[in-house]
């Protein structure tokens, strides 16, 4: 006792200057950490922010398009076509319709290009008139379409004037923003000579204006017409995939994760289940289209390109992250809520559905916005069941052909008219983002609302 | 050396005290024979037999890791919720084999009612915090009924006083006592037989404490208590029979006087006098 009371004092002045000596050191180590940890955070946020500027510069001048406001006069000589038929007595429903839709399809073959080439040449300087079709492609090809819509929806403006803003050609969009080379020479600009001149002057008489891009949200993909190429069809494509996705994944993955959490045995089975499940979730999204490719079209022969299949195909790759959230939120409830309600006599169903499960579903939802959001951004698989086709018409049922928002950023990314849909891309990829950030945002608010303190 | 007096002080009244020796010993509510638990290879309980008596409270002493609160989990089965946990030997509770295969064990936990270590309240409003129970039983049929039943159990458990006006707030908004005392409604309002008490007090004040321990005295003339505790003075204070337990073991069991005074078994007298433990 006493010899080591007598070392005491000794030992604990060494061990005293051995902390001091170790502390310059062990400060360092610290500063050095903290410095690497945050410039690892500089670095990934600067790369958000690059992505963000670039991607704002780029794309929010493209939700402003360049339009031409012109009087255009429904010539009855051009239009050539008879009043609107009128319902007579003793004439049957079925017999109407036919004789509309025989109207219809003579409107459908008057030459309404001629009403705007008319209407931009007497704006115009009079040697135009020798290069209609210079002219005829200053405006884009289907606001002909605009101009028959017009008279179908009201005939009796066959005769008169009406001012129209009609969206200029996309090569005169490039032009007017100054998306190209002014200094190129002529076999390097899209416009020859006579048009940019022929763009300039209306310019000049201020009948150009930039004007808010409808076309991007109400508007079908375009080829004909790129200037009113637009989102709707894939939008509409993309929903029916997210409802889809929703629908199966939530029931089925929550379910599952319910059930290898609380109610299956821990046994070599279920964990080779887990195993799996861990591993479907890093599994890379294409293989989950070619599987979609081999199940749902060759075997079940669902159609291609369907947002029905695209759906499918995202819900088994969503599945896992549910499953994996689920069980996640689901352990860390306390266990001491189950001992509580089974300690009353409640069965185990009774404690799941009544006390794991309402505590569980903040959590629950975070992982399943998250899983969707995942599958809203995902175009690899889509790419593999066909949804990467070309598909002029906004999808009625989740059985016809449709593309989706990101497959939609991916083929205009490819178009060849590239000054221009670099703006179109950039513009999407801006809808898209804004529609990930809202579901995040969701996800966030609903936790917020919903989680529960004990 | 052990001066059993230091413990009997604490009791709660020496009234209380003066009554267990004036009250017959009632039937054995419970009997348990070669009861042995094994959680996978490990065997945590070692053929352990005991009686323990109608409205009484039983304590079950030791030290940590003994088995004294496996056992108490045999009474409700709460082992069952354990992966691998195995039970050997026969438990009869008022003259039926709880672990008769064909006995329903939500059944079991209607009669055999549970109380935690740590408050667990669900986090959800007092009101129906005591609900629940007699609502998932179907005990009542009106509201009016639940209401009985609600304010009833929160008498017994001495908590009505204090939360009446609140009775829809969250039960986890309570201090640590008055859940633990919204766990003992809780319980109640099942109407069980028996109330197992797993270290009651160990998360709470000295206050809370006391206030748990005046309770269970009043609630042993209505349950059968079980109660496992760390603390040899509450044994002392609000039991009338003690369990000592080392190692897997039942040392000893026997009115809780003659435990703390004469115990029979040198482990058990070296465990109330501090030696180990």
């Amino acid at each position: 006792m006493s010899a080591v009371t007598s070392d005491l004092p000794e030992t604990r002045s060494s061990s005293a200057e051995k902390v001091r000596g170790s502390l310059a050191r062990r400060h360092a180590a610290e500063r050095r950490f903290k410095a690497i940890g945050m410039l690892a955070v500089i670095l990934g946020l600067s790369f958000v922010a690059i992505l963000f500027a670039t991607v704002l510069r780029k794309g929010v001048p493209a939700f402003w398009q360049t339009t031409v406001t012109l009087p255009v006069h429904f010539d009855p000589a051009v239009v050539k076509v008879p009043p609107m038929p009128a319902p007579q007595a003793g004439q049957s429903p079925a017999a109407y319709q036919e004789e509309l839709t025989a109207w219809r399809t003579m409107l459908a073959g008057a030459n309404w290009g001629r009403l705007i080439e008319n209407a931009l040449l007497a704006e115009l300087p009079p040697e135009a008139a020798s290069r209609r079709r210079d002219v005829q492609r200053l405006v884009t090809s289907s606001e002909r379409f605009r101009l028959r819509d017009m008279v179908e929806r009201d005939p009796g403006i066959i005769g008169q004037t009406v001012t129209v803003t009609l969206l200029a050609d996309a090569n005169v969009d490039i032009w007017m923003k100054g998306n190209v080379d002014r200094s190129l020479s002529d076999a390097q600009l899209a416009l020859n000579p006579e048009q940019r001149r022929y763009v300039d002057t209306l310019n000049e008489k201020g009948l150009m204006q930039q004007s808010f891009a409808t076309a991007l949200f109400l508007n079908v993909d375009s080829r004909a017409s790129p200037a009113s190429a637009g989102l709707a069809g894939a939008f509409v494509g993309s929903l029916f995939m997210m409802l889809i996705v929703i629908v199966l994944s939530v029931p089925i993955g929550v379910a599952a994760a319910i059930y290898l959490e609380e109610f299956a045995p821990k046994n070599r089975l279920t964990d080779l289940i887990e195993i799996n499940i861990n591993n479907l979730a890093a599994v890379p999204s294409i293989v989950f289209g070619l599987l979609g490719a081999a199940v749902f079209i060759n075997w079940i022969g669902l159609p291609l390109s369907a947002p029905l299949v695209g759906g499918l195909v995202l819900t088994l790759m969503t599945l896992p992250t549910i499953i994996i959230t689920t069980r996640a939120t689901l352990r860390a409830i306390p266990p001491s809520i189950r001992s509580a309600a089974v300690g009353l006599g409640a069965s185990r169903v009774q404690t799941v559905a009544h006390h794991v499960l309402p505590l569980a579903l903040p959590g629950i939802l975070t992982g399943t916005i998250i899983g969707v959001a995942q599958a809203l951004g995902e175009t690899a698989p889509l790419l593999l069941i066909g949804m990467s086709a070309f598909v002029a018409s906004v999808p009625a049922t989740p059985l016809d052909q449709s593309t989706a928002l990101p497959v939609q950023i991916y083929l205009w990314q490819g178009n060849e008219l590239r000054n221009f849909f670099e703006g179109r891309t950039s513009a999407a990829i801006i809808v898209l983002l804004s529609l990930m950030i809202a579901l995040n945002a969701l996800a966030i608010f609903l936790r917020r609302r919903f989680e529960r303190r004990w | 050396m052990f001066d059993a007096s230091a413990f009997m002080q604490g009791r709660s009244g020496t009234d209380a005290a003066g009554a267990v020796h004036a009250q017959p010993v009632t039937e054995p509510n419970i009997t348990a024979r070669d009861v042995s638990v094994f959680y996978g290879q490990k065997r945590a309980l070692h053929s352990v037999s005991l009686n323990i008596p109608g409205k009484a409270v039983t304590a079950f002493i030791g030290p940590s890791g003994c088995g004294k609160s496996t056992f108490l989990r045999c009474f409700n089965r709460m082992n069952d919720t354990i992966e691998g946990a195995r039970v050997e030997g026969t438990i009869m509770i008022d003259g039926s084999d709880i672990y008769d295969p064909n006995l329903d064990v939500v059944e079991l936990r209607a009669r055999v009612g549970m109380v935690f270590q740590k408050p667990n309240p669900f986090p959800k409003s007092i009101y129906e915090n005591v609900a629940y129970g007699p609502r998932i039983h179907g005990l009542t049929r009106s509201r009016a009924d639940m209401d009985g039943i609600v304010e009833g159990s929160l008498r017994r458990a001495g908590l009505w006083e204090e939360v009446k006006d609140r009775l829809s707030e969250s039960g986890t908004g309570l201090s640590g006592g008055q859940q633990q005392r919204l766990c003992i409604a809780r319980a109640i309002a099942v109407g069980p037989d028996v109330i197992l008490m797993d270290e009651p007090c160990s998360a709470l004040d000295p206050i809370a404490t006391a206030k748990i321990e005046e309770l269970m005295d009043e609630l042993r003339r209505n349950f059968t208590i079980v109660i496992v505790t760390h603390s040899m003075q509450q044994a002392a204070r609000v039991s009338q029979r003690t369990a000592f337990f080392h190692l897997g073991n039942l040392v000893e069991e026997g009115p809780t006087e003659q435990i703390f005074t004469t115990p029979s078994d040198r482990r058990t007298q070296d465990y109330i006098t501090g030696r180990f433990g």
